[in-house]
């Protein structure tokens, strides 16, 4: 699987430039489809006195789709699915003992052949032919090419080599003839299809139509590789640590072991990470909630057409500039702030000038992630606000209500079930939040009360687990899956109950 | 009526004086909640103003840099001491370059060349990428061999960060990473005017750099500007189609209810979930590379999708039916209807929506540390298929050194990457203007 994509891209001399220049010639042939497609059309209806059913330009569009459509999946196909082939043809011809070994030495020695394979392509047909009898030192030839081989090279491995080359050589002349071919053939067929009475408008159509639609499942395609994706890379993780001791785990220590080494497993506990996650997520909603829903209601409610005009872009500034803005301004500023005032008000009290808030803490992060939140709150609760009915506040100014006791008892009340949605919708970006956590929050994963000091997230245990080398068979790696799939789900039943939550209230009023 | 003819003073006084409706404490309450309401917006700007006050402040030093003119004296003797550069052409590359920055500077500043300690300090105020500087310089120049040039070349960060005043130089000398010696150096050359600060082009077209003076952007924009390009290619038309099947096309049923559902959760998925799909997809699966913008690109395609969607719905939703009904009245197909109508008259919509998705992708770091772009990347990428790095995750890089140097490039590429959205949120704030239609 590996090699297929270093297959069709990363270059390796002719084979690229096949692919390529196939494209090119499907592509101008397609070009003269249209224009001839066009002329005959026209041409028919001039010479036969006939009116054409559609405009000539659909004809012509007609011809190019023919050309270039299935030539082009079967490229596509053929690109693809090739390597797949061509690689297992290879790995079966090679001896018995590489066959049996793990699959991960496998993908070593095929990655080797591989390289050893783009190295023969660039040689000379004499340095060629030395290579394959053995007698040149292969490794030092393939150097002087800039082909570096990892690891010694086996006895087999050249012959191998050489046999993919012949495949992928058979393959790419295969290929240009058939899709070639096949271009010719859809666009004589096409050609000969021009008719006046033919409906060509209809047929483009239906096939725009047909590209519409697989455009608009794209969406689907993204959530069920999101979820496959994940289910299948957890699941892997699971077979060697157990659901229970991950969900219900108080402890997160995941030693990462050194290479090749698969004793020492470590612990994966998810408690402490969920702790923290939601923790700072409280912190972060106790700072947005208030001050994004006062400044709402004030906007919505009180505020002049001018100040609402200047005061919103405003704040929407707040949630246009990138997490990893704010994660820096925690980092560098908020973080020492209050580490410093911590410090002072220490000294103050008690004379001892330690600080007892850290510089990467629940509070440094949270307090952050309230400011970013601000304008989710604010932009939201305000369309909620605005879209409460004028007549329930005429209704209650008319009875001698003041303003505020309009909004506190009138507005807040009837806009309650959107602004909860919208509190949700806010809450589930707070959890998935990343960059401003990875920064300010701290590594250390641990269960505890204490504000002042540093907790982990879910986020920022996936991306210390994901960056720097990997593996793709050890747990250390593999939980960081697990984690995904945790923080999608619960973003993603956040999301379902407040999409509901204010669909519902939606339809109250209209 | 005929009650206010009678004597209306003493019956509305006493009405008054026996009614207490707390109407003082209930005004007392409107004005505290209104004080609310202007504390809380008076907060929210205030936090806007303290980041961008805090990252403006630390990071327009960053764009003017310290440097030196120096009267380098390409020596044969330290160059090419044996005379054999026309044989070993790897001589010009591994000739001992900083002496000679360092040899000039010694002159400059009257220094006993004898005196040890006080070389290595001035050598020390030269910056490192000197080498390369005065590498490049002999390779493209060999007749320079034998010459004494006028060079400008960076100070080192310390030096730099010294005259921006971002060391304190009251501080014990031990304690600090400029020696009172060369400070004094530092004066001595400001006075004289070899020693300025110039614009600072380096940050725009450098690499990554463990150097603060040598580290740049330029990588990480080339970086960025791929991957905008392959989001807008994919994207746009990707999002413009889905938007006009889902908004012009689709049969209500269950198929399409999916989809829309689909769509509106993809907006909220966290990005860094994005990440861990491109990891699994696109490169354990497909085997493309890692730390490519190719595969960057690819992710942020499919986070950027929902916005786009949405936003093309949106645009498509606002043209009144009307256009269609007369568009159709007059015999166009349903396909001619949208393509000839419907959609140029939206099209100011969708580019707007389709500039702030971009830029809601240019700002994305998380899913992009996901797939290997946390690289340290000196060189620019030729292709989309190259290691690159982005803005937003070369800020990250940054933000994780501890010199001060580094604290001021973060904030100056901070600026940098603001200004970029900046100028794509007023471009699109400035075509909704201009285009948009009321109907």
């Amino acid at each position: 699987m590996r090699l297929f994509f270093t297959s069709i891209f990363l270059p390796s001399g002719a084979r690229q430039m096949s692919a390529a220049s196939t494209l090119l010639i499907i592509v101008c042939l397609a070009a003269a489809g249209y224009v001839v497609g066009r002329l005959r059309a026209a041409a028919l209806v001039s010479t036969q006195g006939l009116k054409s059913h559609s405009r000539s330009g659909y004809y012509g569009i007609f011809v190019l789709i023919w050309t270039a459509l299935p030539s082009l999946a079967v490229l596509a196909i053929w690109l693809a699915v090739s390597p797949l082939i061509i690689n297992d043809q290879v790995f079966n011809s090679l001896p018995q003992s590489i066959q049996s070994i793990s699959e991960a030495d496998q993908s070593l020695q095929l990655n080797k052949i591989n390289a050893i394979a783009t190295g023969l392509a660039r040689l000379t047909a004499d340095e060629h032919a030395a290579a394959l009898s053995g007698s040149v030192d292969l490794r030092a030839l393939l150097g002087e090419k800039g082909i570096a081989v990892a690891g010694e090279i086996d006895a087999y491995m050249p012959e191998a080599a050489g046999r993919l080359n012949a495949y992928r050589a058979t393959s790419s002349t295969m290929r240009t003839v058939v899709v070639v071919l096949l271009g010719i053939g859809g666009f004589v067929w096409a050609w000969l299809q021009i008719k006046p009475r033919m409906r060509a408008r209809n047929r483009v159509e239906t096939v725009i139509l047909g590209a519409l639609m697989l455009a608009s499942s794209i969406a689907i395609l993204t959530t069920v590789g999101i979820v496959m994706s994940m289910i299948s890379e957890t699941w892997r993780f699971f077979s060697s640590v157990p659901p229970l001791e991950f969900f219900f785990g108080t402890v997160w220590d995941p030693r990462f072991a050194a290479a090749g080494e698969a004793a020492s497993a470590g612990q994966f506990g998810l408690i402490p990470l969920l702790a923290g996650t939601l923790y700072i997520a409280v912190v972060a909603m106790l700072v947005a909630v208030p001050i994004g829903l006062y400044a709402a209601i004030y906007m919505s409610e009180y505020a002049s057409s001018r100040m609402r005009s200047i005061v919103k872009p405003l704040l929407e500034v707040l949630a246009g500039i990138p997490t990893i803005v704010y994660g820096f301004f925690a980092l560098t500023t908020v973080g020492p702030f209050l580490r410093d005032i911590s410090a002072r008000i220490n000294e103050m009290a008690t004379g001892d000038v330690a600080s007892f808030i850290q510089a990467q803490s629940v509070l440094t992060a949270g307090f952050v992630m309230g400011i970013m939140l601000v304008p989710f709150v604010s932009s939201l609760s305000d369309d909620i606000i605005t879209a409460v009915p004028q007549s329930m506040r005429d209704g209650s100014l008319g009875l001698g209500a003041t303003h505020s006791e309009t909004v506190r008892r009138v507005i807040f009340p009837a806009a309650l079930p959107g602004i909860v949605g919208a509190l949700l919708l806010t809450a589930s970006r707070a959890i998935g939040e990343t960059m401003i956590v990875v920064l300010a929050a701290g590594v250390a994963a641990r269960l505890s009360i204490n504000p002042f000091e540093p907790m982990t997230t879910v986020t920022v245990k996936i991306v210390n687990q994901l960056t720097g080398d990997l593996e793709f068979t050890s747990p250390q790696t593999l939980v960081a899956f697990a984690l995904g799939i945790t923080l999608f789900v619960i973003t993603l039943g956040l999301n379902f109950y407040a999409l509901y939550i204010v669909r519902k209230y939606r339809e109250e009023y209209e | 009526m005929s009650d206010a003819t009678t004597t209306p003073a003493s019956v509305a006084g006493a009405g008054l004086v026996k009614r207490d409706i707390g109407i003082k404490r209930r005004y007392a309450a409107e004005r505290r909640f209104r004080a609310y309401g202007l504390i809380a917006i008076a907060l929210g700007l205030l936090f806007l103003m303290l980041l961008l006050g805090t990252v403006i402040s630390k990071g327009y030093t960053a764009f003017r840099q310290t440097a030196i003119n120096i009267p380098v004296t390409f020596s044969k003797d330290i160059i090419d001491p044996k005379n054999e550069r026309a044989d070993n052409p790897k001589l010009l590359m591994t000739a001992n370059y900083p002496v000679l920055a360092r040899n000039g500077l010694i002159e400059e500043l009257g220094i006993d060349p004898k005196d040890k300690k006080a070389v290595r300090a001035v050598g020390k105020m030269i910056s490192g990428g000197s080498r390369t500087r005065l590498r490049n310089m002999v390779v493209a120049n060999p007749s320079l061999i034998g010459k004494t040039v006028p060079v400008w070349l960076l100070a080192s960060g310390d030096i730099d960060s010294a005259l921006k005043g971002q060391i304190d130089l009251s501080v014990d000398e031990k304690r600090r990473k400029v020696s009172d010696q060369q400070v004094a150096w530092m004066d001595q050359l400001v006075r004289d005017g070899t020693m300025v600060k110039k614009f600072n082009t380096g940050l725009f077209t450098f690499g990554a750099s463990s150097r603060p003076e040598t580290a740049g952007v330029g990588v990480a924009i080339i970086g960025s500007l791929y991957m905008m390009g392959i989001v807008l290619v994919l994207a746009l038309p990707i999002g413009v189609a889905a938007s006009i099947y889902l908004e012009e096309f689709a049969p209500k049923n269950r198929w399409t209810d999916l989809i829309e559902v689909n769509i509106n959760n993809l907006a909220a998925v966290p990005s860094i979930v994005f990440g861990l799909l491109g990891l699994a997809v696109f490169i354990n699966f497909a085997g493309m590379p890692r730390s490519a913008s190719l595969v960057g690109g690819l992710v942020l395609t499919l986070m950027t999708l929902p916005t786009i969607i949405i936003a093309t719905r949106a645009a498509l939703k606002a043209v009144p039916p009307s256009i269609r009904s007369a568009a159709l009245g007059l015999g166009a197909s349903r396909t001619q209807m949208v393509f000839h109508h419907v959609l140029p008259l939206a099209a100011p919509g969708v580019l707007t929506g389709t500039i702030i998705g971009l830029a809601q992708a240019l700002g994305e770091t998380a899913p992009l540390l996901l797939i290997g772009m946390v690289a340290f990347v000196v060189g620019y990428p030729a292709s989309p298929l190259d290691p690159a790095t982005a803005l937003p995750v070369q800020i990250f890089m940054w933000a994780n050194e501890a010199e001060r140097a580094f604290v001021e490039r973060t904030s100056g590429a901070i600026i940098i990457l603001l200004a970029f959205l900046a100028v794509m949120n007023i471009t699109a704030i400035l075509l909704r203007r201009r285009f948009e239609r009321r109907w």
